[in-house]
């Protein structure tokens, strides 16, 4: 398995919730990734327009755009990029119907960090 | 609540009532005006008839009587003109032509007698001894030699026996004379004693002064009788019969019907008993009555019994569609409960999770180097991990919130029963443990899917539990639910040990507006919305109740398959 110490992980991290975003961007980066922040879904697609990233975790509902169309347009712009998505109990049919498009998986909100964490190494892991 | 029901009661009572005269009136009208009329006209016709019978027979007799005294009066004239006085007065003479007519009549002629102008009896032939009789003070003579014929009125004369006499006036030789003839009164008196009609029917004769000139059947006095009234009448018309219905003394009413005879002089009286009379009639009368009154009663109970069992299935309609609307009302306030409670869960898993992650923040810079020496680093750490640990719970809390909101759309689509068990129990559970209630569940693993609307399984299990918890709220308890496969379908058993239900109650029960709750506290309709909902799905509810020991509701629901679209 090949894990580079020195080459972080980037992820761009897109939720509205900014408290959320901001508060998981600092313990992630104490775990050497590289978050980039989006609090909306415009702000993501400008990121993902910039740069690459590694993983993506997607928030399914936010008040400027749907997740799901977020989500298309992504796969358009990096169909290889792994999409995790996060989402709201009862709206895991929305969720199932992400992976569909072609998200790597999702997790229910409030998730717990240490889940998150590992489905995101795994991402990476299959991406590579 | 109560005020309303008494209102209903009363628009019942009122829509009873009306039907019931409405029906009445509708069915007893048209029956006693026919049968008023027909036996109105059957009155007067039978009436008639009776009359007319009477008529007849009265007349008939008349006419029979009439013909007798004329026939008796003939044979007395016969004799006077045919034999002269030289040959009437003498004795032998007179008693051949008295053996005569007795041989061609029968005994009717009791005796004959000749009398002169001054009164004596020159001649007598009969039984009695009255040879000599002097007569010139007696009533009928002084009558008979004022006239040709005379016929007397019943008198005892000097035999001191009820009889009559025919007299003939003739001349002898420029004298009058007397040739009478004595009508034996048993004769005379069988033409009327034979008139019997009925029970109370009979005939007699009086004179203009009222006396009796027959035996009368019955003994009667005939003052006080209404013929005084015919007794005054003069006669002008000889066929004329007169009918009159009087009561007497007693007040009993009685037919007269009276003709007069012998030119006027005296009264053929026939009476009967207008009941006696009118026997038929009366009987067809009183039996038309009884069937009439049978068939009024019968029209009475019927109309009472079709009322009540019409309002009654009214009164079921109404009580269904309030109970429908009733239930609407409450799923719809179940879906918008259920809508805010999503979005309410909804909106606090944000702050939660910042919150928790917050907190795993703290806890990653904690683990740096500097804070290792501090002396409350194992307090810091327990800290955090309570926070994370009761957002934990409240994630939990939040997640049966969005379940159970999600089910409170009343779409009917397939459902695990054991499911909606255990959410519901899930929910129930916080509000039961602090009532020291403990609810188990036993539920059976191959419960088989069926297709119902999931708001309102929500709604009955969540009353039925709510009801339980309340049941046992001050005591604490234990709370059973129960699933089982029974036959074709589903069984479901809420089971508490409550203080029971009172044996009066439970039958009341399942009823609209039933609650033994204080005012305010319930509506009274949990229950019957929950059996409206049952009876809708084609279940069943039951209950069990021992007092101080427990209640069991029993559900039976049908396994359906999805529905056709």
């Amino acid at each position: 398995m090949f894990e580079d110490k020195n080459k972080p992980i980037k992820i761009l991290l897109v939720d509205d919730e900014r408290g959320f975003v901001d508060v998981i961007s600092k313990r992630m980066s104490k775990r050497n990734i590289e978050v980039t922040r989006a609090y909306s879904g415009t702000e993501a697609l400008q990121a993902l327009r910039k740069e690459d990233f590694d993983v993506t975790v997607l928030d399914l509902k936010m008040e400027d755009m749907d997740g799901i169309e977020i989500l298309k347009i992504f796969k358009k712009i990096a169909p290889d990029l792994p999409v995790i998505m996060l989402t709201g109990h009862g709206s895991e049919e929305a969720a199932r119907d992400g992976v569909r498009f072609g998200a790597f998986d999702y997790l229910t909100k409030p998730c717990d960090f240490e889940e998150l964490m590992v489905k995101i190494k795994e991402a990476y892991q299959q991406r590579i | 609540m109560e005020q309303a029901k008494t209102k209903n009661n009363a628009y019942y009572r009122l829509l009873t009532r009306k039907m019931i005269l409405t029906i009445i009136m509708v069915s007893l009208t048209p029956m006693i005006l026919v049968s008023s009329i027909i036996l109105y006209q059957y009155h007067t016709s039978y009436h008639e008839k009776v009359q007319a019978h009477l008529n007849e027979l009265v007349l008939k007799h008349k006419q029979n009587i009439d013909n007798f005294l004329k026939e008796k009066l003939a044979d007395i004239r016969f004799l006077a003109e045919t034999f002269c006085f030289d040959e009437l007065k003498e004795a032998s003479f007179l008693q051949d032509r008295l053996e005569m007519l007795q041989q061609s009549f029968g005994p009717v002629f009791v005796d004959l007698g000749v009398v002169t102008s001054q009164g004596l009896q020159v001649a007598y032939a009969g039984p009695f001894r009255l040879g000599k009789a002097l007569y010139f003070e007696a009533d009928w003579f002084k009558k008979a030699m004022q006239t040709r014929y005379f016929i007397s009125d019943v008198f005892l004369g000097l035999r001191g026996l009820p009889h009559f006499i025919v007299a003939v006036k003739d001349n002898w030789m420029g004298e009058p004379f007397i040739l009478r003839a004595t009508i034996d009164f048993v004769a005379f008196n069988d033409f009327v004693k034979n008139v019997r009609i009925g029970e109370t029917g009979f005939a007699y004769i009086l004179n203009r002064d009222g006396n009796f000139q027959t035996k009368p059947f019955f003994d009667i006095a005939p003052k006080k009788r209404p013929y005084r009234e015919f007794l005054k009448i003069e006669e002008d018309d000889p066929q004329k019969v007169h009918i009159v219905e009087k009561a007497d003394d007693s007040g009993k009413k009685i037919i007269y019907v009276a003709a007069f005879l012998k030119n006027g002089d005296w009264l053929l009286v026939y009476q009967q008993n207008h009941r006696d009379a009118y026997l038929d009639l009366n009987r067809t009368i009183i039996v038309a009555i009884t069937i009439i009154v049978f068939g009024a009663i019968g029209i009475v109970f019927a109309a009472l019994f079709l009322s009540k069992r019409m309002v009654n299935r009214i009164a079921m309609a109404d009580h269904e569609k309030e109970m429908m609307n009733k239930q609407i009302v409450e799923t719809g306030k179940l879906a918008s409960v259920g809508k805010l409670a999503a979005g309410i869960a909804h909106e606090i898993n944000n702050p939660v999770a910042i919150m928790v992650e917050e907190a795993g923040w703290i806890k990653d810079l904690l683990e740096e180097e500097e804070f290792h020496k501090s002396e409350n680093l194992e307090e810091f750490e327990r800290a955090l991990k309570q926070i994370k640990t009761q957002g934990q719970r409240c994630k939990e809390i939040t997640h049966k919130l969005l379940s159970f909101a999600r089910k409170t759309d009343s779409r009917i689509q397939e459902t695990q029963i054991n499911d909606l068990v255990k959410e519901l129990v899930a929910l129930s559970e916080q509000r039961a443990k602090y009532s020291k209630i403990t609810i188990h569940t036993n539920l059976e693993n191959n419960l088989p899917i069926t297709y119902l609307a999931q708001s309102e399984m929500q709604q009955i299990l969540l009353n039925l539990i709510n009801n339980s918890v309340d049941a046992m709220e001050i005591t604490g308890g234990e709370l059973t639910i129960t699933t089982y496969s029974e036959g074709d379908g589903i069984g479901i058993e809420v089971s508490d040990n409550g203080r029971g239900i009172p044996e009066a109650n439970l039958s009341r029960i399942f009823e609209p507006f039933f609650t033994t709750k204080p005012v305010g506290k319930g509506t009274g309709l949990g229950l019957s919305i929950c059996y409206g909902i049952i009876q809708k799905i084609g279940g069943q509810i039951e209950v069990e109740s021992v007092i101080d020991s427990g209640t069991t509701f029993h559900i039976r629901l049908p396994v359906k398959g999805p529905p056709e679209r």
